[in-house]
């Protein structure tokens, strides 16, 4: 039995091997788990004749640790906004210069400079959204545009939370909900937000990533979440609305970016101007259910997602990128955090 | 380990990584802690109390296992010489499958909307799901469930050695089962007793996916403190001094084990 298993890995091997050897190259991607299209990987392997190999990660963190350590092998990772202008600083991209690529001219001008690249000079918009909350409006009927959904729940919904473990993201909606600064070094406001999110912890089941199928299947009925993780688990299960709370609320792009150490920079360009083509950004999209920030790209969409709710955000809504935090107020952060999961 | 151990003298870099100087911050932080709000230096209880969950969880574990792990051993070591290599061929078969597969199917199956609370409302037993995943008792399960194989292995090859001759003779000399149990097996076992504890005790203390997934996620548990310092942390320093201290804690719990064996060794000869 196991030399037949052994075998058949071993074939399989060879069979993929050879399939490596046609192709005129290889790209190793990095990017977030459950978040790009196979379509549109395939799409560009047969347009370039490249063999891509597709790895994983679960924040951008570990995703920074990991290209820090080196020897990772990786042509292209997709970075957050703050994360982008970290690795920038930190010298571990390649100006690719995709300001100057054919498709540029795509990028909804309201992407096309922004805070953490001026002028685009390392990095091409993969997927934008924002970090709110989903609720499962069946359990609980009251406002959900508020954060007091997480950190002062109502009685039906206590024990049933679910906070992703992103400290920034965590530490920053209970900033807002108190109307305190972000990035605050005041340690009178930490104070309070700390005490706040001691109690409120009681009532929140789980700190995990992975909401989709949690709240489609109902192990969880309100959880810290993303617009396109809420939208999927409203399709799977229509009683889950994406709540944009009052107080203000997170907006992230994640981007596509060449590493400096990038063995294939040639084949990482070819995906870089490939994506800001609004056919294939509206694949990205399709699969993971954000918008993009490529201009005409909504018509290669369903109507249902270009008008959803978790797309469309409502008037009182203001974009604000996470910004990253002095050294100081991120020790402070990481405290506050490691004390809170003790 | 040479790296871990370096690193953990170096200075943190602001955004990861490290910085070529010595500091003593990462051993500091370990331990000690400057209370973000009023300055005074304290015990660093957060890394304290997360280290004793680790530790009593494993101890749990360890003695969970034996409970179930010494009955399936005896077991299996007092079938038929034939029939003994399908059990223990049955043991193994869970090693067959990934980890990660394996804690989602114990997910499955404590879940709210699980076999279990499923089986329970629908015999009328219980009218609202019993919270078991998420809870410290689902990752204890899960770590039982993982490691039993570790520890019924060098149990079943103590037990088979076991020469049953001496069991008889102490029921001969009237004793009951439990003195039988006490008084003979066990110090005849005890080398498989010992082994299969360091086996199931040392990879439960820095287990990592079982207490992530089953746990929830709301409390650390040593591995999970690890991660958190090399990745969002950000402090590679305070992570190499923790990965170093798993390290001494688990030497400890060895000398210890090997420290016990060799007296009461002593003692019987």
């Amino acid at each position: 039995m196991k030399r037949l298993i052994i075998s058949a890995v071993v074939g399989l091997g060879l069979v993929v091997g050879s399939g490596a050897a046609m192709a005129d190259g290889e790209l190793n991607i990095f990017n977030w788990g459950n978040y790009t299209n196979p379509k549109l990987i395939e799409k560009f392997e047969q347009a370039y004749n490249v063999e891509v190999t597709l790895s994983d990660y679960d924040s951008n963190d570990s995703m920074l640790a990991k290209i820090k350590a080196g020897g990772h092998g990786y042509d292209i990772s997709v970075p957050s906004d703050y994360m982008v202008s970290v690795m920038i600083s930190e010298g571990l991209l390649l100006k690719t210069a995709p300001n100057k690529m054919a498709n540029f001219k795509n990028i909804e001008p309201g992407f096309a400079d922004p805070y953490f690249d001026e002028g685009r000079q390392y990095s091409v918009p993969w997927q934008w959204g924002t970090t709110a909350l989903s609720v499962n409006t069946e359990t609980y009927k009251g406002d959900i545009d508020t954060w007091s959904v997480i950190f002062n729940p109502p009685e039906e919904l206590r024990g049933k939370i679910n906070v992703v473990p992103e400290m920034n993201d965590v530490i920053n909606a209970a900033l807002r909900y108190k109307g305190f600064p972000l990035c605050n070094g005041n340690k009178a406001q930490l104070k309070e937000v700390n005490d706040m999110m001691q109690n409120a912890k009681q009532y929140w089941l789980t700190m995990e990533y992975g909401n989709v199928e949690r709240l489609a299947n109902g192990d969880i009925h309100a959880a810290v979440n993303w617009n396109g993780a809420s939208m999927r688990a409203r399709l799977a299960n229509s009683a889950i609305k994406y709540g944009y709370p009052k107080e203000g609320l997170g907006t992230w792009m994640d981007n596509v970016v060449v590493l400096a150490d990038a063995k294939n920079v040639e084949n990482a360009k070819l995906f870089q101007n490939f994506i800001m083509d609004p056919e294939n950004a509206a694949m990205i999209s399709d699969f993971a259910k954000y918008a993009n920030g490529i201009a005409g790209s909504m018509k290669y969409l369903p109507e249902e997602f270009a008008s959803a709710p978790e797309i469309v955000p409502p008037s009182y809504y203001k974009a604000e990128f996470t910004q990253v935090c002095p050294n100081e107020v991120n020790e402070m952060y990481t405290k506050i955090w490691t004390n809170l999961l003790k | 380990m040479l790296i871990v151990l370096l690193y953990s003298f170096l200075q943190k870099d602001t955004y990861a990584g490290i910085i070529w100087s010595f500091s003593w911050d990462g051993w500091f932080n370990v331990f000690l802690q400057e209370d973000i709000f009023d300055e005074t230096v304290n015990i660093a209880d957060a890394h304290l109390s997360i280290f004793l969950r680790s530790i009593r969880l494993s101890f749990f574990t360890t003695i969970l296992t034996f409970i179930v792990g010494f009955p399936t051993a005896y077991f299996i070591s007092t079938r038929p010489e034939k029939t003994r290599n399908i059990w223990l061929f049955m043991i193994t078969i869970p090693f067959w499958t990934n980890l990660l597969i394996r804690t989602f199917a114990i997910m499955e199956i404590i879940r709210n909307e699980g076999v279990i609370n499923t089986v329970l409302i629908a015999s009328g037993l219980i009218d609202q799901p019993i919270q078991i995943l998420y809870t410290d008792f689902a990752i204890s399960l899960g770590l039982v469930y993982v490691y039993l194989p570790l520890m019924v292995l060098p149990l079943y090859a103590s037990i088979e050695k076991l020469d049953f001759r001496l069991v008889e003779a102490g029921y001969d000399l009237y004793g009951n089962r439990w003195q039988v149990l006490r008084r003979i097996i066990f110090p005849l076992v005890k080398p498989g007793i010992i082994a299969g504890s360091i086996l199931v005790f040392i990879p439960s203390i820095g287990a990592y996916v079982t207490p992530r997934l089953l746990g929830g996620g709301k409390s650390l548990m040593l591995g999970n403190l690890i991660e958190f310092q090399f990745g969002q942390g950000r402090n590679w320093p305070l992570g190499s001094s923790l990965s170093i201290t798993l390290f001494i804690l688990v030497m400890i719990a060895l000398l210890f084990y090997i420290k016990i064996t060799t007296k009461k060794g002593g003692e019987r000869d």
